[in-house]
């Protein structure tokens, strides 16, 4: 048995974790879109092309809908299969590389991984009545930490789980990124609404896509400024959710592969750098430059960081 | 035929419990027809649950399926296995010769006991293989021996599986799943183990490593991807041997050798277990459209640096168009008369014998001479007069496509069903091992059974099930 695992396994596990998040953050971003239609009818049209615009998913809804309507970009996120990056889609993908690494999984995360497939395909695959949204919705986020559960209890902690937590890291990084992005694309009606009760909606809205509103009501009590959201998705490390959580442990799961292969590599030097980065930005310089362009840049930083560690491993050639 | 006629495995012809079955009958019959399809409902979840599907070609949307799988086992003693063995063994060490023999002096064509237009007009036959030494000489280090039965000690052979031959995952899934349902049998009835075919398979493949390696052999298994109907069962080798599971892109020639892309750089593969035919195999000395294949892999094999297992040019072995004259190969090298019978075969190449054939085709089995998997036969008894005439036309289109049989009344063993037990038509293939060291034949196989009743066609692809093949410890 040869030491070191083929790079296309490597490739294959980052890119199911990737999938498996992606499929977890649509599922919350669709959570938080259906809660601001319920409760903001007036202004649904830029909440929901927002939360298409942070799927990164405008574009191609623009090409079959002219419309706005719930229904249909739930429709859309949630069960289209021409969406690559709908809910169902990134399940598949994410079971197809499962299926691929196979070799390199326990028995027990295959199961959740197609266990997890085999329920929401069920629940979602065929067009129906979605009159119980925020139940399916949580039961995707189940199947999801099941998935997550069991490879946290089963899997080996060697290079094969370090790929898997590579993947899942790097793509929380992106989308927490763009949630917080969001707040770009959400038109407020005029610049008197800053701090208005909408633009208050429109922050918390940020919070619950990432799962943060619990952790940011403990630490900042009833008070919700934009700042110290920001400076909490961003900065807090205690978060699983933001980006430097996100990268302190990207960091050391690539210290740790380095250790593994006895090397020091440009991924660990790449993921290194963009840590300082985000951690070196002070919420004061990130307003200055513009909130905007500094997550943008880090989208861009993020991507390069995940085409390094492909080369490192040679994912491909 | 008469109903009557078909050999019960568990009934028998006198409608007694055949010996094998007492034990396994008598357990049977005091569990309720209630449990036993809840039981079956259980089995089916669990196959879905571990994902054990395979795919089928040309259904976009029904891409992975359950092959049925049924609870009733089929039961052999260990007499009649010790019968079995013995005569797969000699095929099997038959085959090898004769490859070796077909690869380098051909003795056997200067013989004249088999045509010589029968090797070099065939598609299978490799000219690239000629004189070629394969490491340990093994040809055929996997093979899938089909058999069918016909009477108490009445069994013919009705293929012999020698390129890729499949389902081994599913003999040793199917066993997984009866341990799980209804362990209190195992311990009542003795029955042989199956599960160490993986351990003798990655044995048996380091056995056959070629001179470059040195250390411990590196084995892989090189599948054509998770499209390919038998992708689960490459991966299930793969993880069950502890070995890599590679496809053509993991692969390059480096230094000499033939190496896989690792996340720390390329590292020598000494066995691959292939999965991919020959024609794939290499786009450089075979088909150059290929994708799925290692350029230039056959010239390190060539050269002493890589063992692929099974051998470049083994489907000469297993040919339709040859099968006819494997008594003539087995006793040619073996010196002795085969032990296991074969069927009686027409190659409608053959004027005399396209002639028979035409006027019998609605007593004949006719198959293609490079078809597999059930596609492209004619069953006549079981066909419309409409079906016979629409393969008459084929068949007189191109005769030397075509192979006939007659009709053999295939055994029977009871399968679960709604309404009870009731009897259907099965097969066995058992699979067998082969290294420089020895020949190993796994106590069991697969059984594969036609689910819908009357039916004669097995094959997984026209929907046939599967059942545990038990064959019983001696006592």
């Amino acid at each position: 048995m040869s030491s070191h695992m083929l790079g296309r396994t490597a490739s294959g596990l980052f890119w199911m974790m990737r999938y498996l998040e992606r499929m977890e953050n649509t599922a919350r971003l669709i959570d938080a879109g259906f809660r601001m239609s319920l409760t903001r009818s007036r202004t649904q049209r830029s909440e929901w092309e927002s939360v298409l615009t942070t799927a990164g998913a405008k574009t191609l809804y623009m090409t079959a809908h002219d419309d706005y309507k719930t229904a249909s970009v739930v429709e859309f996120l949630l069960a289209d299969r021409d969406n690559p990056g709908s809910v169902i889609s990134s399940l598949k993908l994410a079971r197809q590389n499962a299926r691929m690494t196979r070799t390199a999984l326990t028995r027990d995360v295959w199961e959740a991984i197609n266990g997890a497939w085999l329920t929401l395909n069920e629940l979602i695959g065929t067009p129906k009545d979605r009159d119980n949204l925020p139940d399916l919705l949580a039961q995707i986020r189940q199947q999801s930490a099941l998935v997550r559960g069991t490879i946290n209890g089963t899997m080996l902690r060697n290079d094969i789980f370090h790929f898997m937590e590579l993947g899942g890291l790097i793509e929380r990084a992106d989308k927490t990124a763009r949630i917080l992005d969001t707040k770009y694309y959400v038109l407020l009606p005029s610049s008197a609404s800053v701090g208005s009760s909408l633009d208050h909606v429109q922050w918390e809205m940020i919070l619950r896509s990432a799962s943060a509103e619990r952790a940011f009501h403990w630490l900042h009590g009833g008070e919700i400024t934009p700042g110290a959201i920001v400076d909490f998705l961003i900065h807090d490390t205690r978060l699983p959710r933001s980006i430097a959580f996100c990268y302190e442990t990207i960091v050391s799961t690539l210290e740790a592969l380095d250790a593994c292969y006895d090397q020091s590599s440009d991924a660990l030097a790449t993921a290194r750098g963009n840590r300082d980065h985000i951690l070196g930005s002070s919420s004061a310089t990130i307003v200055g430059m513009g909130l905007h362009e500094f997550l943008l840049d880090l989208i861009d930083r993020n991507a390069g960081l995940s085409d390094v560690i492909s080369q490192t491993y040679r994912f491909n050639t | 035929m008469d109903k009557q006629a078909f050999f019960d495995e568990m009934m028998g012809s006198d409608g007694q419990t055949r010996e094998p079955y007492q034990t396994f009958h008598e357990m049977m019959s005091s569990v309720d027809l209630e449990r036993l399809l809840r039981k079956s409902g259980e089995a089916e979840q669990f196959f879905r649950k571990t994902g054990i599907t395979f795919n089928v070609y040309g259904q976009a949307d029904a891409d992975e399926r359950l092959i049925p799988f049924d609870l009733v086992p089929r039961i052999l003693s260990a007499r009649e296995w010790r019968t079995l063995k013995l005569g797969i063994e000699q095929r099997v060490k038959a085959l090898n010769a004769f490859l070796h023999d077909i690869y380098h002096r051909q003795e056997i064509l200067r013989a004249g006991r088999i045509p010589t237009a029968l090797i070099e007009n065939n598609a299978a036959f490799l000219p690239q293989m000629m004189g070629v030494n394969p490491p340990g000489d093994i040809y055929t280090h996997i093979v899938g021996t089909d058999l069918v039965r016909t009477g108490p000690d009445e069994f013919f052979v009705l293929e012999d599986n020698a390129r890729t031959p499949s389902g081994v995952s599913y003999m040793l899934e199917n066993r997984e799943t009866m341990l799980r349902m209804f362990p209190e049998l195992f311990s009542r009835v003795g029955v042989e183990t199956v599960s160490d075919y993986p351990m003798l398979l990655r044995r048996s493949l380091a056995a056959s490593a070629p001179p470059a390696c040195d250390g411990s052999p590196n084995v892989a298994v090189l599948t054509p991807g998770i499209h390919n109907s038998a992708y689960y069962e490459h991966a299930f080798l793969a993880e069950q041997m502890g070995v890599e599971l590679v496809e053509g892109s993991d692969l390059r020639i480096i230094e000499g050798r033939v190496a896989m892309r690792t996340t720390c750089g390329f590292e020598p593969i000494d066995v691959l277990y292939r999965r991919v035919d020959d024609e794939f195999l290499d786009p450089l000395n075979f088909n150059p459209e290929s994708m799925l294949g290692v350029p230039g892999i056959f010239d390190i094999y060539r050269a002493g640096g890589i063992t692929i297992a099974n051998a470049p040019g083994t489907g000469i072995a297993d040919d339709k168009a040859l099968y006819a004259y494997m008594p003539d190969i087995i006793e040619f090298y073996t010196g002795r008369p085969p032990l296991l019978k074969n069927v009686q075969t027409w190659r409608c190449s053959d004027a005399d014998s396209l002639a028979y054939v035409l006027d019998n085709l609605e007593t004949l089995v006719v198959k293609e001479v490079h078809g597999s998997g059930g596609y492209g036969m004619l069953v006549g008894p079981a066909s419309s007069k409409k079906e016979i005439e629409a393969f008459r036309a084929k068949l007189s289109d191109n005769p030397s496509n075509y192979i006939a049989q007659p009709t053999l009344a295939l055994s029977t063993v009871p399968i679960l069903t709604e309404a009870g037990l009731a009897p259907r038509h099965v097969d066995l293939r058992p699979f067998v091992l082969v290294s420089p060291d020895a020949v190993d034949v796994v106590p069991g196989g697969l059984t594969r059974v036609a689910m819908t009743e009357g039916s004669l066609v097995v094959n997984s692809s026209q929907g046939g099930g599967t059942k545990d093949t038990w064959v019983l410890s001696d006592e």
